[in-house]
């Protein structure tokens, strides 16, 4: 919890209360081309480049609805297991702002592409299916620059390059409980989304913006309370923090006897608080009506089925195979999910190393956290799947130890060569000669006299004592495993 | 080329002057230019020319024609187009103040068709703003005069192209029909005008009134050359998703004049109460096809008296929509006084906008409004589709339906200005066909005594264009148009 939040109601309090919190989230689909014309959706294009009479709005033009938008958002309703309607229609939203060229959204109101789905989120442990109201599609409008030119204090500048790109808005039930199941379902869908290739959910540029349906009731309580409505949650971070906020900024008005105003707030980075918007500015009447430019939307049975039949395993599924197929825990399977990359990677890696369960430990730990380190994604990773299951290889055969593994990893990070080709070139092999490491043994037992009388008087915990020193005899590369047993075998 | 020989001018009269080497297309498109500027002091059917543009295209006739290269079923034609269709490089104003100087940068999917056809487009007409209205008064830069009685409105909106044809300005023009916007106007001037089945022809770059209903169509003083014309702009265009795939037969190939056993449904609902006069000649009418061999039966449109009601909440619906983008951000002019965004809408629309636009916006956007939208709104499109049955249903006994195009003819200018439902009530006869999606047209069918032109509307089934334009072809070939 933030200390902003903490301020307005103690915890104590806070534990009183319930949130109840819903999400609409809008999703950019990674189309080549917008969901109205033919216009390129590449982001960073220079202002009103990407541009043409139909995403501009000019007098005459038509849209004409993106065959390939339709169909990842078809994908991505049946992945958020929601019914698909047969037909639905795009209505206009009406509304008037400078960035908006043709006064009207083009979205869809009480005929929506899909309803009636679900998401499954993993939170403290336990399992819990988040209902997903509606999937519609929809055009995004352009941008509207209030800050950066010379004049900013007297004129908006208006980009349109992003008029007319494809989105999908979800919305979720009121299901979520608090800010960290908001976060896990966030996760989620921003997970599935990718995973099914329908948008890269980068938040950064807009693809994945997220508002919230926020209200508080008193445990127990069976009624939901006024709910206010939080918009530019446009990362995780935010979403958190701005619901933790809002949270307590509910049960601090209810805990002093008053009443929650039902508006929209804006989420304030920069405060951690959460603003009333003026109502009268935004008491929108959208106008909702059937978009007589375009024909009902018709999905037939065959289409929506190639459709499924083209989706990839999702992320719940492969956590599931993940726990059954390689052996793994629960908590691992979760976090090897977390993105496609990451899963592929592991299997990669496992089907090279023989040893799932070696594999996962180094991917979640020593991988992950170089890789956190320098700041870098999977696919800039210096050491190759194959490269780390070969080096996970070494470990399970014996060849090396994992101490040694260490080592070599971080010269396999360093230089890109393989584990082998490193251990070659630096004398790194795992020493595993019997009668070598015999002779260095009683060397060792000669030195230490002391010892070997205290572990034949009972005390075996001098043994690894012993281990070590033999192990330092050999700059580390004995087979600790052998040297164990030539040990042993020794002191009789 | 005189006067006399230009107002005479049809589509085969120009190929075959052109192929015969009477003229070639650029003297025809000088002569008609110079005609039609002195005529207009007249009349102002047109709000612009377009020399420049006409020239080359005329240019591109005769060079294809020296060639030796067939130049196309339009070749040299002089056509006029609505200043409502959007003509690349070319002023389109919709005759508005906020689009006086609206340049756009692509042309109408028809303006196309109709250029490759080897159509030479002299310049933008005279219109209703945005298309509102039946009398083209509603012109933010003056209206235009019936060529007949210059006391007398042309109707509307098309109302410039109606009569730049009635004129011989133009050999055909191209017009846009919403409610009645061709077919009226073609009655009030004399000529011919047809409103295809909807999605027949693309609506793109058709500057949207009411999306639903808004249709592209020509205007010809013979039925013939509306044939040619029609079949040049019909078709599937993909940058119109409404557009329809259902081929386009040869039109003017149909015209055989033979409509012996053809089923004529006189709706009852059309003629009770109607002025005497335009009811006789229709009636009239009526019995020259019955000796052209049609069969006549008495029919029953019975939702009829609730199209008005339907039709205006739907158009204005979808108006108050399509019309928010004229908001002064963009390529509208702009009010610059303003200190805030929304004292810039306010005052840009405010001043943009003519009266009639802004009825039609405020109540088009009451009709939309929460709370109103399932008494209105959606009342209208449930009214519709039982408009759109009844003529099914008559469809099933007869092949076509004949009505009055307007209850009266062409009235003065400024008689009707101030009373909009009065306006409202002469679209009374074309707006159940609008909202059927039906073609309709115009033929003429005669004059009143005082010398105006009255107009007899056809309308038929869904696509049937052929069958509609076969009847109405041989209505004028028997003379029934004459005298108009």
């Amino acid at each position: 919890m933030s200390s902003t939040a903490a301020t307005l109601a103690p915890p104590e309090v806070l534990a009183r209360y319930e949130a109840v919190i819903g999400l609409e989230v809008h999703v950019q689909l990674a189309t080549r081309t917008k969901i109205f014309c033919g216009c390129p959706t590449s982001f960073g294009a220079p202002p009103n480049t990407n541009v043409c009479p139909v995403c501009l709005g000019l007098p005459g033009a038509l849209p004409v609805l993106n065959r390939r938008a339709v169909e990842m958002a078809v994908k991505a309703a049946l992945a958020l297991n929601c019914t698909v309607r047969p037909v639905s229609r795009l209505a206009r939203k009406n509304y008037f702002y400078p960035d908006l060229p043709k006064g009207y959204q083009i979205s869809q109101y009480d005929e929506p592409l899909a309803e009636g789905g679900w998401v499954e989120i993993f939170v403290n442990g336990t399992r819990k299916r988040i209902g997903v109201t509606r999937v519609h599609i929809e055009d995004d409008a352009g941008k509207s620059l209030h800050e950066g030119f010379e004049d900013s204090d007297r004129y908006t500048y208006v980009d349109l390059n992003r008029c007319g790109t494809p989105l999908i808005e979800i919305v979720s039930e009121p299901d979520l409980r608090s800010s960290e199941e908001a976060y896990a379902y966030l996760t989620e869908l921003k997970l599935l989304m990718q995973y099914i290739e329908v948008s890269t959910c980068d938040m950064e540029k807009g693809h994945l913006r997220c508002d919230a349906n926020v209200s508080v009731r008193p445990r127990g309580a069976e009624t939901f309370g006024t709910k206010t409505e939080v918009k530019n949650l446009n990362s995780f971070r935010f979403l958190k923090a701005a619901l933790d906020y809002e949270i307590a900024r509910q049960v601090a008005i209810l805990e002093n006897g008053g009443a929650i105003v039902q508006e929209t707030r804006l989420y304030n980075p920069d405060t951690g608080e959460t603003m009333g918007m003026r109502t009268k500015e935004y008491a929108h009447d959208y106008r909702y009506f059937p978009e007589p430019d375009l024909l009902p939307l018709r999905i037939s049975e065959e289409w929506r089925e190639r459709i499924r039949a083209e989706m990839p395993e999702l992320p719940s599924q492969k956590r599931a195979r993940f726990v059954e197929q390689y052996g793994l825990r629960e908590y691992d399977a979760q976090v090897l999910t977390l993105s496609r990359d990451l899963s592929d990677y592991f299997e990669r890696a496992a089907a090279v190393s023989g040893d799932p369960r070696g594999t996962a430990n180094w991917v979640m730990g020593d991988l992950l956290g170089a890789l956190k380190a320098e700041g870098k994604e999977i696919p800039e990773s210096p050491v190759s799947a194959e490269q780390l299951g070969e080096l996970v290889a070494l470990i399970s055969r014996g060849e090396i130890s994992g101490k040694l593994a260490k080592e070599i990893f971080a010269k396999m990070w360093a230089t890109g060569d393989s584990a082998r080709t490193i251990m070659e070139r630096e004398g790194l092999r795992q020493i595993s000669d019997a009668a070598l490491i015999e002779k260095i043994i009683e060397e060792v037992l000669a030195a230490n006299p002391k010892q070997v009388e205290s572990y034949r008087s009972g005390k075996s915990g001098v043994l690894g004592f012993l281990v070590g020193q033999v192990m330092k005899a050999t700059r580390g590369q004995a087979n600790p495993a052998l040297v164990n047993e030539l040990l042993r075998k020794k002191l009789g | 080329m005189d006067a006399g020989f230009l107002r005479s001018l049809t589509i085969d009269a120009v190929r075959q002057g052109l192929l015969r080497k009477e003229f070639r297309a650029v003297e025809l498109a000088e002569a008609m230019l110079r005609f039609a500027q002195a005529e207009d002091a007249r009349t102002r059917a047109y709000l612009h020319f377009c020399p420049e543009r006409a020239f080359s295209a005329a240019r591109r006739v005769d060079e294809k024609i020296a060639r030796g290269e067939d130049p196309g079923p339009l070749a040299g034609v002089p056509v006029a187009v609505k200043d409502v269709i959007l003509t690349k490089g070319v002023r389109t104003t919709c005759a508005s103040r906020l689009l006086a100087n609206y340049i756009p940068p692509y042309d109408a999917t028809a303006v196309v068709r109709l250029e490759e056809a080897g159509g030479v487009i002299l310049g933008k007409t005279n219109c209703d703003e945005f298309a509102m209205g039946s009398s083209t008064e509603n012109s933010a830069f003056g209206p235009t005069r019936n060529p007949v009685d210059p006391e007398r409105v042309p109707g509307g909106s098309s109302g410039g192209s109606a009569a730049a044809v009635a004129q011989g300005t133009a050999v055909v023009a191209l017009g846009s029909d919403t409610g009645g916007s061709i077919r009226q106007p073609a009655s009030f001037c004399g000529i011919s005008g047809v409103t295809p089945t909807y999605g027949r022809v693309s609506r793109y770059g058709l500057v949207a009134f009411a999306s639903s209903l808004d249709h592209i169509g020509p205007f010809g003083k013979t039925v013939r050359d509306n044939a040619i014309l029609l079949r040049v702009i019909a078709g599937r265009d993909e940058r119109d998703s409404t557009s329809a795939f259902a081929p386009v037969p040869d039109y003017p190939a149909l015209l055989d004049g033979d409509v012996r056993g053809v089923k004529i449904g006189l709706p009852r609902e059309y003629f009770k109460g109607l002025a005497s006069e335009t009811g006789d000649l229709i009636l009239r009418a009526v019995d020259l096809l019955r000796k052209l061999g049609c069969e006549v039966f008495d029919i029953s449109l019975p939702t009829t008296d609730y199209a008005i009601a339907c039709y205006y909440i739907i158009c204005t619906a979808e108006a108050s929509s399509n019309l928010a983008r004229y908001d002064g951000v963009r390529y509208t002019t702009r009010n610059f006084e303003a200190d805030t965004l929304v004292e810039m809408y306010r005052r840009t629309r405010g001043e943009g906008f003519g009266a009639e636009c802004k009825r039609r916006i405020i109540l088009g956007t009451y009709v939309l409004s929460a709370g109103y939208y399932d008494a209105y709104y959606l009342k209208a499109q449930k009214v519709r589709a039982l408009i759109a049955r009844d003529f099914a249903e008559a469809f099933q006994k007869v092949d076509a339906i004949i009505t009055p195009v307007s209850p009266f003819p062409a009235f003065k200018l400024g008689e009707k200005i101030d009373d909009p439902l009065e306006m409202y009530l002469s679209d009374i006869y074309t707006i159940t066909g609008s909202l059927a999606g039906i073609p309709c047209m115009s033929v003429p069918c005669g004059r009143t005594a005082s010398g105006l032109p009255v107009g007899m509307q056809i309308l038929a089934r869904h696509f049937d264009e052929a069958g509609m334009l076969r009847l109405a072809d041989a209505f004028e070939r028997a003379g029934g148009t004459a005298g108009a």
